[in-house]
């Protein structure tokens, strides 16, 4: 496990090396782009995070997650990702900053930090990529991408816990 | 859309701590809240910069192209009406390998041009079969390796933030998979919709569908000819 990291960085230098490119050079440009995603995304993510951080502590989030509780029990799915999982095809920068609330309260290593994790690595903004696409070419019959898009999502929200109840725990 | 979002929180939020008497503490944490993404932004700058680095020279190096030549043969069958020498076909496999390089400033682009490509050929406001496919594809996280959570993992102090990668990768692809296999169903039930399919069903054999632009001439053409007379 500790290798995976270590020997991506080492395969790319050497293969960037190889193939003669100026590796410093290509990694500054990337880590300046790094800094322009995050000057971008920054004014979205502190309003979020706000929003998130009312919503949290006026107890709103909890009665959701109670009302929604016999729900999650009969699937078997924790109560705490309810929100992030409802918000994440919505809303990518809504979906991280409920994330980030459930990594402060819970834990990043607990067993919910980690299938939100999961989660969050595992699907995509659904709404915003099948508007972004088939807007840019005019589409206006997009027959049955929402349900597949939206079938993947539900599988990825049961897989995350299911994965990491079985490696994980 | 997300404006209602945001106003349904803080809304909804005000609403409810008015009635459970929890205003000082929704006070209090607004204030906090606020300080905290800064913070929040700037541990997490670090990483980001380092793996937008590394990324930049997979593609200068031309790691991309190499991971979308591996990818040829297995999106062939995939996407049963593009030519497997087409432009489309290059910018989908194009996308697909940058969207798996975590290089979303990269992958955005190909697949727009991807979308136009496939376009061109439909000439309809309908999706086709194979549009419907590569969104399906664009919908589902297809990511070696997840930076933007590991970041957080990390600023949020976990031991070992990527411990969770092997779930990343099985959920993904099973959740890609279903995604597909229920667009592969939806197309066969409903393929007469596809507009490609339209069109191939009204060109018979032996016959040749005259464009829609000579008729008309010849319908004018008759008319003059009845105003002459």
């Amino acid at each position: 496990m500790d290798y995976i990291i270590p020997s991506i960085l080492v395969s790319v230098t050497l293969f960037g090396l190889i193939k003669k490119v100026n590796v410093f050079e290509a990694f500054v440009t990337g880590a300046k782009d790094g800094i322009y995603t995050l000057f971008r995304i920054a004014p979205t993510m502190i309003g979020l995070i706000v929003a998130v951080g009312v919503f949290k502590s006026s107890g709103a989030l909890d009665l959701i997650c109670t009302f929604l509780q016999p729900v999650t029990d009969f699937l078997g799915f924790p109560k705490q990702l309810v929100p992030m999982a409802l918000l994440r095809p919505v809303s990518g920068s809504g979906a991280t900053a409920i994330l980030t609330n459930v990594f402060k309260e819970y834990g990043a290593d607990s067993f919910v930090g980690r299938c939100a994790s999961v989660l969050s690595g595992s699907t995509e903004t659904t709404f915003y990529a099948i508007t972004m696409y088939y807007s840019s070419v005019g589409i206006k019959h997009i027959r049955h991408t929402m349900v597949a898009g939206l079938t993947a999502d539900l599988t990825a929200m049961i897989f995350s816990v299911v994965t990491v109840s079985l490696f994980l725990s | 859309m997300l404006s209602y979002i945001f106003c349904a929180m803080i809304v909804l939020g005000f609403i409810c701590a008015a009635f459970t008497g929890n205003m000082s503490d929704l006070s209090q944490n607004i204030l906090d809240s606020a300080q905290e993404s800064v913070t929040l932004l700037i541990s997490m700058s670090g990483m980001l910069c380092m793996w937008s680095g590394f990324m930049q020279i997979a593609k200068e190096s031309g790691l991309m192209q190499k991971l979308s030549k591996l990818f040829r043969p297995i999106l062939k069958h995939l996407f049963k009406d593009i030519d497997e020498n087409s432009d489309a076909y290059d910018y989908i496999c194009m996308n697909i390998s940058a969207n798996l390089l975590g290089l979303g400033n990269a992958a955005t682009p190909l697949g727009l041009n991807a979308m136009r490509e496939m376009k061109k050929k439909s000439l309809s406001d309908t999706a086709t079969d194979d549009m419907v496919v590569f969104v399906v594809m664009n919908t589902a996280s297809i990511q070696l390796i997840p930076t933007m959570v590991a970041t957080l993992r990390r600023s949020y102090g976990s031991k070992s933030p990527f411990d969770t990668i092997f779930c990343v990768w099985i959920t993904s692809v099973i959740a890609l998979a279903v995604g597909l296999f229920v667009a592969k169903v939806f197309c066969k039930i409903g393929s007469n919709k596809s507009p490609y399919n339209r069109q191939k069903a009204k060109v018979k054999p032996g016959r040749q569908v005259k464009p829609f632009i000579v008729t008309h001439k010849k319908r004018v053409k008759c008319f003059k000819n009845q105003i002459k007379q």
